[in-house]
């Protein structure tokens, strides 16, 4: 982002203390980044923390048990953050016979990838980290390299369930990016968009809900697709194959504890938020919702509170698709192999396939008859 | 016909299996190399062996190509034990090798004890007392398969809907006699002591309501369709192969062998329950694919808790007024002789064979271990199998290893 963007905050806050001609150029822009990189970290954290408690609560739900009730008071809040500071303290173990580069390198890359395409994130109309016109190019990009970490991490463990799932983690992740971004094509053609920020405001019709998904049969085929892929590309139940611990003990993570173990943890729960982000802007209207309709009808847009209510409002598509992610993990059992590949191969991917041949036919025919 | 060499003239290489010569005059060495399969230690410490058993997997990639059981982590010697203490102080060591269903390993004892005993009559209160309880064991057995082998799939959700019912069959066995998992309730010559006021009206209870329960488990995991994927046509017992390794129980009864020791060698008072059809044998009929895969022994385990349930309402409306326990010495003397009794525990027929001199103390002391005689067909079970269904087989054998190992 350059440095005298109007957008950015860092610059507009020198401005209201009036110290902007103090400050120079180089300082500025290293200023915004290293702003961006706490900003982002705190994100991811907060994401995390939400998540695993949410994930507890929802499990505990299902299962007819209450789930953590104790730190905190109410209904054990601090729960993750009691958590956190016990990882925190772990010893920090290297097994022996491990390759320790490779070891302590795979959770940073698998915390970075995911760092990377948060980046493309954006948070409100007027608040973003990058404006980027390939957008979700950039997240599918940046996201499926944890992958390369994951395997990284079973290599390195030199344990052979470790193995395991790293080398069940390559085979699912190539699988099912192919019918993940073909799914994502549906709705981008619709919009005519790779822009996240772009994408949202096109979905902005009546009453904010014109929503990709209400648009045609084909782009609900997209979505459902496209959510399974995800579930496959965050390793989510039924997907959890590389962790597996009824089969693989821990999976890729055996070896791991502590901080480190923390990281991959905290890239999961920012990926299946980032998913479910993605899902929001490109399927259920992004930052639209009746609320920012109403407030654009009585001109409130441009104000702190709309931006907020924009921020409101993805958060809220983002935790929802979570949601769901739990509720399927806490129902379903967990597939094979073979069924994994299966899926992925002969079925997704061809429908997919299908679908933005469909979704393409059926544009040029709104172009056509409707212009 | 030379090998590459190197800077010395060695040669760098062993001996190539095969030289072929090309057209052009080079010569192409090709060797005979096979990759070498991977071993890897599924236990004693892995989240599905169910205890501490060892499972030595052969395997190339994800596919399983030799499985190879090793026990004995969790021996206790409880064979030689029982031909230490007295006939009495044996009966707690029983709860504790099958620790999932004491009821019936008590009962088996008693019984084979009681077959040296002729003198000795059990009154029929206790007999009723005793079905009951071996039943609702039997239930509380069958659920923790069920909620087990939902977790060795990837379903947790079943796990926590199982213990909830299985916490009210402790809480009815604690009311009864004090102990929620090692009971020593079944006595020689009866039970400890009588149903306390109002628990037989408890269990009728119980018997209402896990029925709709049981309805949850069908559409929560035996019809879903993941589930049925993951276990049909999944790791077959023939019927031959199930008569050749011995198999008893539910594992027998999967392959399509109509044969239940309480139906076809009745003891106790489980004839008469079967001549008023209280209770029908459950057998595999390969529904979901073949006959005897891992869906149909989980699926006999399902029907059998309903055929329980049969049995437990059976005995509640025949159960009569009476003594519980005849007058025993305190210390037994059982005549000489030889006993075997088998009975149908929850994992299948587990017999303890005594032998008495007349003495205070059994001369020998043998348990037929329902989970030992079955863990053999694991090894004619693996090979060829995915990692993932290894651990399904597993599972689906439901092991106690308490009761493999004693």
């Amino acid at each position: 982002m350059p440095a005298h963007d109007s957008s950015n905050f860092l610059l507009r806050l020198l401005e209201w203390l009036g110290l902007s001609s103090w400050v120079p150029g180089w300082a500025l822009i290293l200023g915004t980044a290293l702003a961006g990189v706490v900003l982002l970290l705190v994100i991811i954290a907060l994401v995390a923390l939400f998540s695993v408690w949410m994930e507890r609560k929802v499990g505990g739900h299902i299962q007819c048990r209450l789930g953590p009730m104790y730190p905190g008071g109410w209904h054990g809040w601090a729960q993750t953050i009691a958590d956190g500071l016990k990882l925190f303290q772990k010893e920090d173990m290297i097994p022996k016979g491990a390759d320790k580069v490779l070891f302590v390198l795979a959770p940073a890359l698998v915390l970075a990838s995911i760092f990377g395409a948060l980046v493309a994130m954006p948070l409100s109309y007027d608040w973003y980290f990058a404006r980027m016109d390939l957008g979700i190019f950039t997240i599918l990009a940046l996201g499926s390299t944890t992958t390369i970490g994951v395997i990284m991490s079973g290599w390195a463990s030199n344990s052979k369930w470790s193995l395991y799932g790293a080398m069940r983690e390559a085979a699912q992740v190539v699988a099912y990016e192919i019918p993940l971004g073909l799914a994502l094509l549906c709705p981008l053609m619709t919009l005519g968009t790779f822009s996240l920020l772009e994408a949202s405001s096109l979905q902005s019709g009546w009453f904010g809900l014109q929503w990709t998904i209400f648009q045609d049969p084909f782009n609900i085929a997209a979505f459902i697709i496209f959510w399974i892929a995800a579930l496959a590309e965050t390793k989510r139940a039924p997907f959890d194959l590389p962790e597996a611990e009824s089969e693989l003990v821990a999976g890729f993570m055996t070896e791991y504890s502590g901080l480190r173990w923390t990281f991959f943890m905290m890239e999961e729960y920012a990926a299946m938020f980032l998913m479910s982000v993605v899902a929001g802007v490109f399927f259920f209207g992004g930052f639209e919702s009746p609320a920012t309709a109403l407030m654009r009808q009585v001109e409130l847009d441009g104000t702190v509170l709309y931006s907020l209510v924009c921020f409101g409002t993805l958060v809220a598509k983002g935790f929802a698709g979570v949601f769901l992610m739990m509720w399927l993990r806490w129902t379903l059992p967990r597939v094979r192999i073979d069924q994994v590949m299966t899926m992925g191969y002969k079925y997704l991917t061809p429908l997919a396939l299908l679908c933005v041949l469909l979704t393409a036919l059926w544009e040029a025919a709104r172009f056509a008859l409707f212009g | 016909m030379t090998t590459p060499t190197g800077e010395n003239g060695k040669s760098i290489l062993p001996p190539p299996d095969e030289v072929r010569v090309l057209p052009n005059g080079e010569r192409e060495f090709f060797y005979d190399v096979a990759t070498s399969d991977l071993e890897v230690n599924m236990g004693p410490q892995h989240p599905a062996t169910h205890g501490v058993m060892r499972v030595l997997l052969r395997t190339d990639g994800e596919l399983v190509t030799g499985a190879q059981p090793h026990l004995g982590y969790l021996h206790r010697s409880a064979e030689k034990i029982g031909e230490n203490v007295e006939w009495m102080q044996f009966l707690p060591y029983t709860d504790r090798y099958d620790y999932l269903s004491a009821m019936n390993n008590n009962l088996s004892y008693s019984l084979a004890v009681e077959a040296l005993m002729p003198d000795v009559e059990v009154p029929r209160r206790a007999t009723m007392l005793r079905i009951i309880c071996a039943e609702l064991n039997r239930i509380a057995s069958h659920l923790i398969c069920f909620a087990c082998y939902g977790l060795d799939i990837g379903a947790f959700t079943p796990f926590f809907y199982a213990f909830r019912e299985r916490e009210w069959i402790q809480s009815l066995f604690e009311k009864i006699c004090g102990a929620r998992l090692t009971y020593t309730y079944i006595r020689i010559g009866g039970v400890f002591n009588d149903a306390p006021p109002g628990w037989l009206q408890e269990v009728s209870h119980f018997c209402d309501l896990f029925e709709e329960k049981w309805h949850d488990y069908y559409n929560l995991l035996v019809e879903n369709h993941i589930f049925v994927q993951r276990t049909a046509r999944v790791g077959p017992v023939s019927r031959e192969m199930a008569l050749d390794f011995g198999l008893t129980g539910p594992m027998l009864r999967a392959s399509g062998v109509d044969f239940d020791l309480r139906r076809d060698m009745p003891y106790m008072a489980y004839g008469e329950a079967a001549a008023d059809g209280a209770f029908q044998i459950p057998i595999g009929r390969g529904e979901k694919g073949l006959v005897g895969d891992n869906w149909d022994r989980f699926y006999v385990r399902m029907d059998e808790m309903l055929q329980s349930i049969g049995i437990v309402r059976w005995c509640l409306d025949n159960i009569e007024e009476g003594p519980v326990m005849p007058k025993l010495p305190k210390t037994l003397k059982v005549p000489a002789g030889e006993g075997y009794v088998g009975i149908e525990n929850p994992r299948g027929e587990l017999g303890h064979y005594v032998h008495s001199d007349g003495g205070k103390v059994a001369v020998r002391c043998r348990v037929r271990a329902p989970s030992f005689v079955n863990l053999a067909v694991l090894e004619d079970l693996m090979p060829g199998t995915l990692l993932a269904d290894s651990v399904a087989i597993v599972g689906s054998i439901d092991l106690v290893v308490g009761e493999t190992d004693r």
